[in-house]
């Protein structure tokens, strides 16, 4: 009992139960708003969100991991940066070079043997991306630079760049797109595809899903060794918290905004090079004036898992999930915005964590309060001691 | 000469509602509480706005009709802005987190309301401008000037200017100007000398989401005849450009205007004669605006005045 009731207390478990209530309230608001615009189909669309990808069984599933990998990585970018302190809202620009460096690569690049060519095409990605950040990163630091506008100019800049590089290189002209890239450039399918596929006939309706979302998964296991197991991630967090008292602790803070900085853009850059390397089938890099989502919607994703690299996996699928279920909404007559809108209030209300992590712990104490009270007035005093003396000492 | 005016008035299109909605970053960075949702309360004050245009349209037209529009933009970003308010000074909240939240949900809203409400289930909301002003009566016909200022011109630009000079005198010359700042400077002092921090903040945030949505009309009528849930990012532009007026309201006026007339040699170098000859493509204009900014910046940045206590929740107890 006592372990449950510690469990239920704990910080990690608070945190979580309060991101899972911010997500039930955003599925009511969703549902409501459903409701409000088409009262007859409004049931039968939710439950369309609810199944998300699995609406279309296996393949279904696979594109949600698919538009989950790059996901995880701008979420990662985001966050790793919250942790550090600083802002990096420039994800979409660091997104789209590092995308450009790695179709351009796959495509011209064709000496380099396959495993090598997309291993190089993705190594290739995640370094433009850092250089994109390493701008602002300077800027930051060493002239004083407010990272948030920096990298919001670094966005536009990045759009127009790419996009005038991709019509000078690798431009197909005819679709408006960038080029398929080299068979080789390709990632490989990393036993996806004996799991997530339609059965159509005697082939294989195959979902674009490949081995990016083990790498995406591997690179926020080694996000979360970095800040949490080592002594460089403990000073950049240090910066974070205060970049004075580390400074007075002997920490060199300017290498540190810069360095992360560049972590936190190799990483949106290398989301980039996984989303655009997947095939003839996969995603191309349209050449349009707007700034790529899945760079803001790394903003998002970190909240939602609290800028925690494990709970950026998990904040990712779920926000695929429910976006793949808003695309099969249009088969009724809904908007697929819906459920931008269900994410956005799921992160307004994320916002008041605060007050849903207090609303537990005195729940349980209010439950304690009213048992020991119908015994006997005394027992409250004894109860609410042995609490205290447990958390001075713990001889409970 | 001719060219000139073009280049000028085409400037004021740009930078006028980057400038509202900078003044409007200043009231509320001011007061002590970051607002990057600007852009999503510009898209908000847009959107019903311009929807108000789209009904009236065929019964009004001209500058009453702008105006009334005027008036519901406020309104909208002043209601939207309340979201972030409350989350920000009630609720202590991370204020990232909930402007973030609002910029995600303005875009989706004002799509799948338009989309629902509109006959043919477009999102695009399109509208007639019957609101330019070919010429200003008598003002118009002065040489020079009244070709800069009073040819071709919005009212909007006016009202623009009238809202700096209100900034300016609210801001420095009155009683609730100084507490405003001093709530955005250390409000725990505020606080000790009877200024309620919790009123101060909301205002500034109010303040905030009505020229916010003010500027997002103002952006889209000059420059476009349909509203497409967008306002291009102008919201974080404006965010840019506060920074760069370092929080004073005359340096955002020239922040704005510097930004302004970069954004037009981008996008009208074509009837510029030197710049039309060069071979430079189109893209590489469009990257000017944004490179100068930074080079800019980076040389006026040493000496940052951030308000001291902005982003950072007011909390009574703490020390």
């Amino acid at each position: 009992m006592i372990q449950v009731k510690e469990l239920l207390t704990s910080d990690s478990f608070n945190k979580a139960y309060s991101s899972i209530f911010s997500i039930l309230i955003g599925l009511l608001f969703g549902l409501i708003i459903l409701a409000v615009s088409n009262p007859a189909q409004a049931g039968e669309g939710f439950i369309i969100i609810l199944k998300g990808g699995f609406s279309t069984g296996a393949k279904g599933m696979g594109q949600v991991l698919y538009f989950a990998t790059p996901l995880i990585l701008t979420g990662l970018s985001v966050g790793f940066a919250f942790k550090t302190g600083l802002f990096n809202i420039g994800a979409p620009g660091q997104f789209i070079m590092g995308a450009f460096a790695a179709v351009y690569i796959g495509v011209k690049w064709t000496f380099l043997p396959a495993p090598w060519h997309w291993i190089v095409a993705l190594i290739g990605a995640a370094l433009i991306g850092g250089l994109w950040a390493l701008i602002p990163g300077l800027l930051k630091a060493y002239l004083n630079v407010h990272e948030v506008i920096a990298t919001i100019m670094m966005n536009y800049i990045g759009m127009y760049f790419a996009n005038y590089l991709i019509k000078l290189t690798v431009y197909d002209s005819k679709k408006g797109l960038s080029m398929n890239t080299a068979e080789t450039a390709v990632l490989p399918k990393g036993g996806l595809d004996y799991i997530f596929y339609n059965p159509l006939g005697s082939t294989k309706d195959m979902s674009t899903v490949n081995c990016g979302i083990w790498i995406a998964i591997a690179i926020a296991i080694i996000i979360y060794i970095i800040l949490n197991r080592t002594t460089f991630g403990y000073e950049l967090k240090a910066c974070g918290f205060n970049p004075h008292a580390s400074r007075y602790a002997g920490i060199n803070d300017k290498r540190n905004v810069v360095l992360s900085m560049v972590i936190a853009g190799m990483l949106a850059g290398l989301g980039g090079g996984l989303l655009y390397l997947s095939g003839a089938n996969g995603r191309h890099i349209k050449v349009v004036d707007v700034l790529a989502m899945e760079g803001f919607n790394g903003i998002p994703v970190a909240l939602l898992g609290l800028s925690n690299p494990i709970g950026i996996i998990f904040a990712a699928i779920f926000v695929s999930y429910i976006t793949q279920g808003g695309n099969y909404l249009q088969t009724l007559n809904f908007v697929p915005e819906i459920i931008d809108i269900i994410i956005a209030c799921i992160i307004y209300f994320s916002a008041f964590s605060l007050i849903f992590r207090k609303l537990l712990p005195n729940l349980i104490k209010f439950i304690k309060k009213r048992k020991s009270g119908k015994t006997e007035n005394a027992a409250e005093i004894k109860e609410a001691d042995t609490v205290q003396a447990g958390k001075d000492g713990g001889e409970q | 000469m001719q060219i000139l005016f073009l280049v000028f008035q085409q400037t004021m299109f740009f930078s006028i509602p980057l400038l509202i909605v900078a003044l409007g970053g200043v009231f509320t960075e001011r007061s002590g509480v970051t607002n990057i949702a600007l852009d999503g309360m510009m898209i908000m004050g847009a959107f019903t706005s311009i929807f108000f245009i789209n009904q009236m349209g065929d019964t009004m037209s001209g500058q009453s009709l702008l105006l009334i529009a005027i008036l519901i933009a406020v309104a909208t970003g002043t209601v939207f802005s309340l979201f972030h308010a409350y989350a920000a000074v009630n609720l202590k909240a991370d204020q990232i987190i909930s402007g973030t939240a609002l910029n995600m949900f303005a875009p989706a809203f004002a799509i799948f309301t338009a989309r629902m409400i509109q006959e043919n289930g477009v999102q695009q909301i399109n509208f007639m401008n019957t609101f330019r002003i070919p010429s200003v009566p008598v003002l118009g016909d002065i040489p020079v000037i009244g070709g800069l200022f009073f040819q071709n011109a919005y009212i909007t630009t006016y009202i623009g200017f009238v809202i700096l000079i209100l900034s300016v005198i609210v801001l420095y010359k009155t009683r609730f100007g100084l507490r405003l700042r001093a709530c955005g400077e250390h409000p725990h002092a505020a606080d000790s000398v009877g200024i309620n921090v919790y009123r101060m903040r909301y205002a500034g945030v109010m303040i905030s989401g009505a020229l916010a949505g003010l500027g997002g009309l103002v952006f889209v009528i000059p420059t476009s005849t349909n509203f497409n849930a967008t306002v291009s990012g102008y919201g974080f532009l404006a965010l840019a450009v506060m920074i760069f007026g370092q929080w004073k309201p005359t340096r955002v006026l020239f922040a704005a205007l510097f930004f302004g007339l970069m954004k037009t040699v981008a996008s009208a170098y074509s009837v510029i004669p030197l710049l039309a000859t060069s071979n430079i493509p189109s893209d590489i204009y469009k990257m000017i605006p944004f490179i100068a900014t930074l080079i800019v910046l980076a040389f006026s940045s040493k000496s940052s005045q951030a308000p001291k206590a902005v982003g950072v929740p007011y909390d009574k107890g703490s020390r």
